[in-house]
């Protein structure tokens, strides 16, 4: 190893435990890592070089006092800026919280500080996490550590280009149609989108709530694991967190594949899918069926209807989020004369275009006259593709898909067309619809050398088969290994 | 199909939200297109679906009703663009 930074969490672990390094030195070398990186890659919103230092030294203490301390104690990891972390800017890549500072830790931030993990900043992201791109953030555009000219992907795609660049080990996102799975897919990493319900919402910025999913981007699904384990688990402070046990995901288990059957919707693999994308999608369900799994072609036939069923249903549930961003308590307020003109006004100038045009598009959904056959209609075909999803989980463990019909796309090429970049949400779409989990990892490259990643789906909480399949097939290639030159 | 310069305006009045004439007629173009696209949905039949609302398991979750410290005043305060003592200030309502 010539770099701290090249280590992977899970040898971050190690090394810190045989006290073979600090966490100060750890943190330290993370923080040069981005002085360099920062300027060429606008990763993250806001930086807390201090703070993180402090902690880190904090954490060398206490392991000198207690060598059994947890395992995770002076690890670094990053936020998306999307959630709480008491003391730290939050802006959720707006405008109108650029000088929010939260009072308290979400649920997940309060976790990775009880297991004494370091937090080093906060990473970039569309506004309220609305967008696949990172494009809508108003602190400007994500580049894609593989390829500058290009889209980290979105909304998370901070998050994956920091874990891509190798500025933290570990990091978390948010996925409500595809946020967290995208970028890691743009980005050549590992994502997590956990099971509706199954990590806690509580402080992080609602942007639509029944699908909102709080998930972790690693370089493989190990150290995603770590981190997973940790943040999971009832929490009464939201009122959708699940009630199942605290879910414990072990890697250690056997890697053949016997009695895995797989799924592979035909769906999936339609016109607009970029060729090397699924030739790269087809070899690597290959490679499980190799590993022992067997391979079942199945059908989701509403697939085609999850963008304007989710570009309803979201944007109606972000109007009415995004409501209480009035100017009143929080953020910037632009002082209209009375109260009528400095909601509007606030909000006009202070919201992006993009928020801007989802708040319209919800509240039109919602609005009266227009509700049954819009926002109605939408929750309706919902049920249908959920009922896709239950029917295929009949006849298989998980499904195997691509993540998005391309790579990563050129910084500018969708601008001024909205829909033909919600046309590129379709493949992660359908999980949030339905709530059922979904872990995206590379699978190849094109050949422009961006990386390819895959899909794998599961039922309500099976995430452990979900990435011991996942782990499976990276215990057999090499893909995530891959690093872009930097 | 295509929205009416009015309704886009009722729209944007419903959600305040100020909008300029630029804006008006560049969301008026957009979200019709899109709105045309998710015209798709109207062939589908669900007469007898259920429509889906939330994403909880069964019904309603209980909590014991226990009293828990939430955020003092202080915290609640210091994020706001103007108070007044220990009151968020806002301007006037009516004239």
């Amino acid at each position: 190893m010539s770099h701290l930074f090249e280590l992977k969490l899970t040898e971050v672990v190690q090394a810190l435990s045989n006290k073979e390094i600090s966490s100060r030195e750890l943190t330290q070398a993370y923080l040069d890592r981005i002085d360099k990186l920062e300027p060429e890659l606008n990763v993250f919103i806001t930086l807390d070089p201090d703070n993180a230092l402090a902690q880190a030294n904090f954490a060398d203490i206490k392991r000198q006092e207690d060598p059994e301390e947890t395992f995770l104690l002076g690890v670094p990891i990053a936020i998306k800026d999307v959630l709480a972390v008491k003391g730290l800017r939050a802006t959720a890549g707006s405008k109108i919280l650029e000088s929010f500072i939260p009072p308290y830790d979400a649920t997940v931030v309060e976790r990775l500080r009880k297991a004494g993990m370091v937090i080093i900043g906060k990473t970039n992201t569309d506004e309220f996490a609305m967008g696949s791109s990172t494009e809508n953030s108003a602190y400007g555009v994500t580049h894609n550590p593989w390829d500058t000219s290009r889209v980290p992907g979105g909304s998370s795609g901070g998050s994956a280009a920091a874990v891509a660049a190798q500025m933290t080990p570990i990091a978390l996102g948010t996925d409500t149609g595809g946020s967290v799975r995208q970028p890691a897919s743009f980005c050549g990493v590992t994502g997590l989108k956990p099971t509706y319900g199954r990590v806690s919402r509580y402080g992080l910025i609602a942007y639509g709530s029944s699908l909102d999913s709080v998930g972790v981007l690693g370089q493989d699904v190990e150290d995603v694991a770590l981190i997973y384990n940790l943040i999971n688990g009832r929490d009464t402070r939201d009122a959708t967190s699940s009630q199942n046990p605290k879910d414990e995901i072990n890697l250690n288990g056997n890697r053949t594949l016997q009695n895995v059957r797989v799924g592979v919707p035909d769906e999936y693999f339609r016109k607009g899918l970029q060729s090397e994308v699924e030739t790269a999608v087809r070899d690597a369900i290959q490679t499980l069926e190799t590993l022992g799994a067997e391979i079942h072609i199945i059908q989701l036939p509403h697939t085609q209807y999850a963008v304007p069923v989710y570009y309803l249903i979201a944007p109606a549930e972000a109007s009415a989020n995004l409501a209480r961003f009035d100017g009143l308590r929080y953020g910037p307020r632009v002082d209209g004369g009375n109260l009528r003109d400095t909601y509007t006004q606030t909000r006009g100038q202070l919201f992006g275009r993009e928020t801007k045009r989802r708040i319209m598009l919800g509240t039109y959904a919602l609005s009266a006259g227009y509700q049954d056959a819009y926002y109605g209609k939408a929750q309706k075909v919902r049920t249908l593709i959920q009922g896709d999803f239950e029917k295929a989980f009949e006849k298989v463990d998980l499904i195997a898909a691509p993540v998005a019909p391309t790579t990563a796309f050129e910084i500018g090429a969708h601008q001024g067309d909205p829909l033909s970049m919600y046309l590129e949400d379709i493949y992660t779409l359908p999980a949030n619809l339905a709530g059922v989990p979904g872990i995206a990892f590379p699978v190849g490259f094109d050949s422009r050398r961006l990386p390819i990643g895959m899909q794998l789906i599961g039922a309500h909480f099976k995430e452990q088969i979900l990435m011991s399949v996942a782990h499976s097939y990276q215990s057999a290639t090499d893909w995530h290994t891959k690093k872009p030159i930097l | 199909m295509t929205l009416t310069q009015e309704l886009v305006e009722h729209i944007a009045e419903l959600a305040r939200l100020d909008l300029s004439d630029k804006e008006m007629t560049r969301y008026r173009q957009q979200l019709s297109a899109i709105l045309e696209y998710f015209e798709a949905l109207q062939a589908i039949d669900t007469d007898n679906i259920s429509p889906t609302s939330g994403m909880q398991e069964g019904s309603s979750m209980l909590r014991p009703d226990d009293t828990i410290d939430g955020l003092g005043i202080d915290d609640v305060l210091s994020n706001a663009p103007d108070i007044h003592g220990r009151q968020f200030r806002v301007p006037p309502i009516f004239n």
